[in-house]
């Protein structure tokens, strides 16, 4: 099989999860990633857990392990001047470079983009932050907090009259890693064109920005301020929630007249269907405790199985809320091949989440995440030509 | 030293045919075409899923509060071509209007095939191959076709044919199960953020192929399952799951390492910031910033791991000092003192906000019926090709003779036929009832 990004080589000096997911997308699409770690510890993400049994180890790190398949490890110290002269080595061969430093950390390492620009003009650097290059916050401090509450989305997530609350995990990060694979996949598609690479400037705000642009549209145009309603989404109708059945919970979306009549047929109430009540979405908002009665009270004496084949047979919006080791035993997925067994030397044997999306003819691919430094000799000696002797030095030098 | 202006357009030259509707395909198309793709949007007259047209049975379609976002609430004599929401997901796009259940307009759609580079759609499985648009059918047609699917659970398995939204795929995903109140019920985010996540992904995954085709000459078929591309959101908190063999629990906005880390009311109605520590440096700085040297001194709070053990005295404490404080400007002198703090944010915040103001991310866009209104730009900023607004959405229609007589070849008269037929219009067809889905 072939693999769609064969023969380009990503640089890879990021840190943490927007710029691990970026170059992950890279590595796992077929082109040959090099992580730069530093010598003293390696990418923040091994520091970052959950660990193996909960004991603390950079090699066991479940945030580095899923983040950092098909890459090539190797240590240099970014800090020293031998470092980055050593790096500038590499960026003739480069055609991809990310980074996730503070803005303006580049430049004064003395590798911001016009240097790396005059060793490769092909170059496309590709800066991940929380705030991008420029702008009045650029050297605030982000997390996935500030990137769920910056953007608007946290304001509209749990219950009105408590906290607003976080979103699932690195959302944020992953989000502009996406974003920053896409925008240098497309500085490479005008590069085959141009002969000239650029710099990439991706932030995890505008990221996050662009997926709440529904609710900046209702802004712009209606002056309407989002709130927070649990699980429900007002502006969609009746029901467009989740409801707890016998054995967990289940997510229902009523959004078209025929899910609406459905919905009635599921619950065996037929005699709702041209209840005045409930002819509306708007209609069942308003009455949205009766309409919850009748369902929530079918809904708990089944499985979510039996909720999912009896909603859907009637093309009815329906899934459920799975936990982790249901998830992990979905039925579509496992039946896609979605899980990817992969065997780690330190933390064994583990299923990966997979490809985001299947190529019919260049078929996404998955090795394990490597040791820290572990490609060393394969890149300073193989690919470079150091001798052995050079890479001792170097590394009695704490510069790898 | 090069100017954005000297250096044309990222993706210039490429073709696009979107058959999207919804929110995901939309999006993925038009960040394509932000960067200098030619995208043709084809859609139905009845304007359903995408122009939401009023009818007068239901002025207001499901709208509680906010669905019919016309400027201004405003829907004039032309609610099709106002509504908000389409005008966002299409700008720099082109309108062709096709009734594809008609065998002449399936036949238009396929004359372009030959002269595209790439077809999206997120119908679910089985309307492309009912339409003889699936990818078999096209491929014959153009080889070199990159062709993206994106339903909801993907094109194979025993559940490709299960009805989804993005509001279903996030419960579905596993993500729903990490967010909530301590020891309460999963929740929703905000936003259905599978739909944006798709199209974001499906564009990671067309130019990869158009990558692949520059260098082999072949097309290919991508199946993007909406369910698949958002579990990997939360690829590293599964692999956690199986290497402690314990389910992530529900902890609101804490942190399962670090305190303080949770959002704290502010001064005025539902207004609230958040603030995170993650070192005795960072905690020192709040303590300062808060005027309370005393939490500094105080034995409970002198490390992390004592901190995050009482983390529920420092909530406290903190909720009690920021009550009298302004969000926004404690989020500023907050991270001044170098503590990760962020307002939280409302969609209003979001569009007065300096930082995305001085960076261009809003695009005002100029359209001749709705007005001029701002919108969200790109965020992929390329210094050499930046993403640019060319025009704005398309008027219900506006590429039909474009488009068919331009780039398809069709006789003008012909043209005229189908229009008179209402195989092709600039306005929905009376009488049919405007549909969201």
């Amino acid at each position: 099989m072939d693999r769609a990004l064969e023969g380009l080589r990503v640089l890879d000096l990021s840190e943490g999860v927007a710029g691990g997911y970026c170059t992950k997308l890279f590595g796992c699409l077929g082109a040959e990633v090099i992580k730069v770690e530093d010598p003293a510890g390696g990418d923040i993400s091994r520091r970052m857990g959950p660990f193996l049994d909960y004991l603390p180890d950079p090699e066991t790190s479940a945030t580095y392990l899923y983040l950092n398949t098909n890459k090539k490890s190797i240590t240099l110290n970014l800090g020293t001047t031998s470092g980055v002269e050593t790096l500038k080595t590499l960026i003739p061969s480069a055609d991809v470079v990310v980074e996730t430093y503070t803005p303006g950390t580049m430049e004064e390492r003395g590798m911001g983009y016009e240097v790396l620009e005059s060793i490769n003009p092909g170059v496309v650097l590709t800066s991940v932050t929380y705030f991008g290059e420029t702008g009045p916050y650029r050297n605030y401090k982000g997390n996935s907090m500030v990137g769920f509450a910056l953007t608007g989305q946290m304001h509209m997530t749990g219950e009105a009259d408590l906290a607003p609350l976080v979103g699932a995990g690195f959302q944020p990060e992953y989000t502009a890693g996406i974003h920053a694979f896409d925008a240098a996949m497309a500085a490479l598609y005008w590069r085959d064109s141009s002969g000239k690479g650029q710099h990439v400037d991706v932030s995890v705000i505008e990221a996050m920005a662009y997926y709440h642009e529904f609710s900046i549209t209702t802004w712009t145009h209606l002056q309407a301020k989002n709130i927070r309603t649990g699980n429900d989404y007002p502006v969609g109708g009746h029901p467009l929630t989740m409801y707890e059945c016998k054995d967990g919970w289940v997510s229902i979306s009523s959004v078209m007249p025929h899910h609406s009549e459905n919905l009635f047929l599921m619950m065996d109430r037929p005699d709702l269907i041209d209840d005045p009540r409930f002819a509306s979405a708007e209609l069942r908002w308003d009455h949205k405790a009766e309409y919850d009665e009748p369902l929530e009270a079918w809904l708990i004496q089944r499985t979510m199985d039996e909720v999912i084949e009896v909603g859907q047979s009637l093309r009815i919006p329906v899934t459920y809320v799975p936990t982790f080791d249901r998830l992990l035993k979905d039925t579509q997925l496992s039946a896609r091949d979605y899980w990817v067994a992969l065997e780690h030397p330190l933390a064994g044997r583990q299923l990966y989440a997979g490809a985001p999306f299947k190529m019919g003819v260049t078929p996404w691919n998955v090795t394990r995440a490597p040791l820290l430094g572990e490609h060393n000799e394969d890149v300073y000696c193989g690919d470079m030509g150091l001798s052995k002797e050079e890479l001792v030095r170097l590394r009695e030098r704490n510069i790898i | 030293m090069n100017h954005p202006a000297d250096n044309g357009r990222a993706l210039e030259g490429v073709r696009v045919l979107d058959f999207t509707t919804g929110w995901s395909g939309p999006i993925g198309a038009r960040f394509l075409a932000d960067l200098g793709a030619e995208v043709i949007k084809i859609e139905s007259m009845y304007g359903r899923g995408a122009r939401e047209v009023p009818t007068p049975e239901n002025p207001k379609h499901y709208a509680k509060v906010a669905h019919s976002v016309y400027p201004y609430n405003d829907p004039g004599d032309q609610p099709y071509n106002r509504y908000g929401i389409f005008n966002e997901y299409h700008r720099n796009k082109m309108s062709l209007t096709l009734d594809l259940s008609r065998d002449d307009c399936r036949e238009l759609a396929k004359r372009l095939i030959p002269i595209s580079d790439v077809i999206m759609e997120n119908y679910s499985s089985r309307v492309m191959r009912n339409f003889g648009l699936d990818y078999p059918s096209v491929r014959v047609l153009n080889p070199a076709i990159v062709f993206i699917s994106m339903p909801g659970y993907g094109m194979t398995g025993p559940h490709r044919n299960h009805v989804s939204y993005g509001t279903n795929i996030e419960p579905s995903a596993g993500l729903s199960n990490l967010i909530g109140y301590p020891g309460q019920k999963p929740y929703k985010s905000g936003e259905a953020y599978p739909d944006p996540n798709a199209g974001v992904n499906a564009v990671g995954a067309v130019l990869t192929a158009l990558y692949y085709r520059r260098r082999s000459g072949k097309g290919q078929f991508i199946d993007l399952s909406q369910n698949e591309a958002a579990v990997g959101l939360i690829g590293e908190s599964l692999l956690g799951y199986q290497l402690t063999g314990e389910h992530p629990a529900r902890i609101g906005n804490h942190h399962a390492y670090y305190a303080p880390h949770n959002a704290y009311r502010c001064n005025g109605e539902d207004n609230w910031v958040t603030i995170a520590v993650t070192n005795d440096e960072e905690w020192k700085a709040l303590c300062e910033v808060a005027g309370h040297p005393d939490w500094g001194s105080d034995p409970r709070f002198q490390d992390q791991l004592s901190r995050w053990q009482h983390q529920d005295d420092i909530d406290g404490h903190i909720s009690a000092w920021t009550a009298g404080e302004d969000y926004k400007e404690l989020m500023h002198r907050l991270q001044g003192a170098g503590v990760t703090a962020a307002a939280v944010y409302t969609n209003q915040d979001v569009v007065e906000d300096g930082h995305l103001r001085e960076r261009g991310y809003f695009w005002e866009t100029p359209h001749a019926v709705a007005g001029t209104m701002p919108f969200s730009g790109t965020p992929a900023l390329l210094s050499k090709t930046p993403g640019t607004l060319m025009m704005a959405a398309p008027l219900m229609g506006e590429h039909n003779r474009y488009v068919l007589e331009e780039l398809a070849g069709v006789e003008s008269g012909y043209a005229d036929k189908l229009e008179a037929e209402g195989a092709i219009g600039t306005q929905p067809p009376e009488g049919i009832p405007g549909i969201f889905a």
